[in-house]
């Protein structure tokens, strides 16, 4: 695997509030290589968003507050300045894609003028030129008749266009990294797919790498490379896309997956959804030793009194769970040991 | 069998003023049989909550019939036949956040429908709300909050209480696990699945998650910019699917399979449903459609039988497409 570009160590986030501190993220680490994409899955609420929101500065502080960790940019500690080489790294170095398009884009000014305006910023284009370069990344996005799209107004896009004028200003600048927050959530299934392959195309060109946030297990089995699960705060598994969907180590993953329907048409007759119950835990107490406990179908006496420790379960796989302890007995079903894998 | 619910020829259009109209809903005819689960998908767009909330009576019809148990039901719905039929037909909404009074609580939300039926004393309608309550998941202390303390999928069993405490036979569910997590969808999903089996329901499932309306439902209806596309079992028209638009549909959902979707070709569609507003002649998909014919784009296609490979006799496969002309 190539050198890690983004590499982000131990990030604590919690924001202050009248009823008591909220943690919402907890000692979270993990790297990002270029031309990769790695997914951060997990219910809401679980601090998917406020880890990335954390790295590109949107957390507003107070009341949020970055109290412990790192994340450097190679090399740049990007926690303590947004500046290197006088440039934000936000918009030149990493970007950002939202859920909503609707909503985070400026309807009072045309798609063509509002991608302009970050080249323009970063690059120091002229308008005219920024404007002519906005019409490329139009195309590039697979707008159909950029010039004349360019020219017009958010309310005169629908969703799926949108977010492809969204992605189009994301990439102006070429950022090394794109952060894409339930990019497809808002859409329907088949402008999704015509989003997902654009995404896909634009980082074969690019060579960018890909955070991608989402909680459709669907999207990460075709868009991932490295999955990264988080639950309450904290990463309980993170492995290659095949490890998180074949060898699963952490009752939560395994959870999140018998919640979905699987299309089989050989095993369908004896399928039944298991939901997970109850839901996630309260992040101004979050229970003692293992946050998923109260919930977990298989928790033991340790797993409320002691956070797990990480478990490797093989190369570049990892989960937090007592379950992998020597002394926790067989594993059950659909769950994978340590000593099994490689066999 | 005899239908519970039988639409013919359904049409709703909304006037825009001038001479545009929305076709929301065009010519639509299906029939669910008692207890069955139909589902009905589509992008959205494409008139499926329109449908259902025309069957209810929420929107008054253009043309057609809709007939429960073998009465046609009125064309406009007067107060009269909003009171007659509710405790017949029902419904659960999408958005758990907005269609629960907030100024109301609980016990008020689940317990309204029971004032249709005067003779019950208040503490009879207390135990009811508080059965209701429990048999949905949720405590019967639960009553005197208000819906901004509960999370989504309280909030939805509270819509699923107050849409069943009046034991209607037929419910129709507008994406009701749409706004869910994962976790919790299946958690709704389970539920609506016991009632069901225990009441003996019939329900119209409106969603666009493929693969949860396939696990769900016995047959599924696919709907295309206001008029339905085809019709079969579910694990026909999911495994199997016969008209280009549901194949592209299913082909653009994704499988939490990675090995699955590494074998996958790229989106096979381009571009987006067109606007409702003056609808062009033809089959409506003709446009988008990668196996378009000359005679497509003039003809519109009607909704025919094809040959089934379904044990079950009673369900038809229906497909409107001149392919199988």
């Amino acid at each position: 695997m190539s050198e890690p570009i983004l590499q982000v160590a131990n990030l604590h986030v919690d924001f202050q509030t009248y009823g008591g501190v909220v943690q919402a993220v907890r000692g979270v680490s993990f790297d990002v290589c270029a031309g990769q994409t790695l997914a951060i899955v997990g219910e809401s609420g679980c601090g998917k968003s406020v880890t990335v929101q954390s790295l590109m500065g949107l957390i507003p502080m107070p009341p949020g507050r970055i109290h412990q960790g790192s994340a450097h940019l190679r090399g740049h500690d990007i926690l303590a300045s947004k500046i290197i080489d006088g440039q934000d790294i936000r918009g030149s170095q990493i970007s950002m894609i939202f859920q909503d398009p609707m909503t985070s884009l400026n309807p009072t000014m045309n798609i063509g003028s509002q991608i302009a305006e970050t080249l323009e910023v970063h690059k120091g284009y002229s308008k005219s030129d920024a404007f002519a370069r906005a019409i490329e990344l139009l195309d590039m996005s697979k707008i159909p008749e950029a010039a004349k799209r360019a020219k017009q107004y958010p309310f005169e896009f629908s969703g799926g266009m949108l977010q492809r004028a969204m992605i189009a200003m994301a990439i102006a600048c070429e950022p090394a990294i794109l952060v894409a927050d339930e990019p497809t959530t808002a859409l329907d299934v088949t402008i999704q797919a015509q989003i997902l392959d654009l995404l896909g195309d634009l980082q074969q060109e690019t060579g960018m790498a890909i955070i991608l946030i989402t909680h459709d297990l669907g999207v990460v089995a075709r868009m991932a490379d490295e999955v990264m699960v988080m639950y309450a705060g904290e990463v309980v598994e993170r492995g290659g896309v095949d490890d998180i969907f074949y060898r699963s180590g952490h009752p939560y993953t395994q959870g999140l997956r018998l919640a979905m329907p699987t299309n089989n048409q050989d095993t369908e007759a004896n399928q039944t959804l298991v939901a997970i119950d109850g839901s996630p835990p309260d992040l101004f107490n979050p229970p003692r030793g293992c946050a998923y406990h109260p919930r977990c179908p298989y928790a033991m006496q340790v797993c409320a009194e002691q956070a797990p420790p990480t478990r490797t379960l093989g190369a570049d796989h990892q989960a937090q769970c007592w379950l992998h302890h020597e002394m926790a007995g067989a594993l059950p079903d659909g769950l994978v040991s340590a000593s099994k894998v490689g066999q | 069998m005899k239908p519970l619910v039988e639409i013919q020829n359904l049409v709703k259009y909304f006037d825009l003023g001038g001479d545009q109209r929305v076709h929301a809903v065009d010519d639509v005819s299906l029939s669910i049989n008692p207890r069955e689960i139909v589902g009905l998908v589509g992008e959205s767009g494409s008139g499926k909550s329109t449908l259902g909330k025309t069957l209810l009576g929420l929107h008054d019809k253009t043309d057609g019939n809709v007939s429960f148990a073998g009465q046609v039901l009125p064309q406009r719905y007067r107060a009269s036949d909003f009171r007659a039929m509710a405790p017949k037909m029902q419904m659960i909404f999408q958005d758990p956040y907005s269609s629960l009074n907030p100024r109301m609580t609980v016990g008020e939300i689940v317990g309204e429908g029971l004032r249709l039926q005067p003779e019950l004393s208040a503490s009879d309608v207390q135990d009811r709300v508080a059965h209701w309550l429990q048999l949905v998941g949720l405590s019967p202390d639960h009553r005197s909050r208000y819906p901004h303390e509960f999370s989504g999928g309280q909030r939805q069993r509270i819509g699923i209480a107050r849409a069943l405490i009046l034991q209607p036979e037929f419910v129709v569910c507008d994406e009701p696990i749409s706004a869910l997590d994962v976790s919790v969808q299946a958690q709704v999903v389970n539920l609506l699945g016991e009632l069901t089996q225990e009441l003996g329901l019939t329900l119209l499932f409106i969603a666009h998650d493929l693969s949860m309306v396939r696990y769900i439902s016995d047959r599924m209806a696919v709907m295309y910019l206001g008029g339905l596309v085809e019709v079969g079992t579910s694990a026909e028209v999911f495994f199997d699917p016969k008209h280009p638009y549901t194949q592209t549909l299913i082909a653009s959902n994704p499988e939490a399979d990675p090995e699955h979707e590494r074998g996958r070709q790229s989106t096979t569609i381009q571009g987006e449903i067109p606007s409702p507003v003056n609808v062009p002649a033809g089959c409506r998909f003709a446009n988008r459609c990668p196996q378009a014919m000359p005679h497509c784009s003039t003809t519109t296609p009607a909704l025919k039988p094809v040959p089934t490979t379904s044990e079950n006799l009673q369900s038809q496969r229906l497909v409107a497409c001149h392919l199988f002309d």
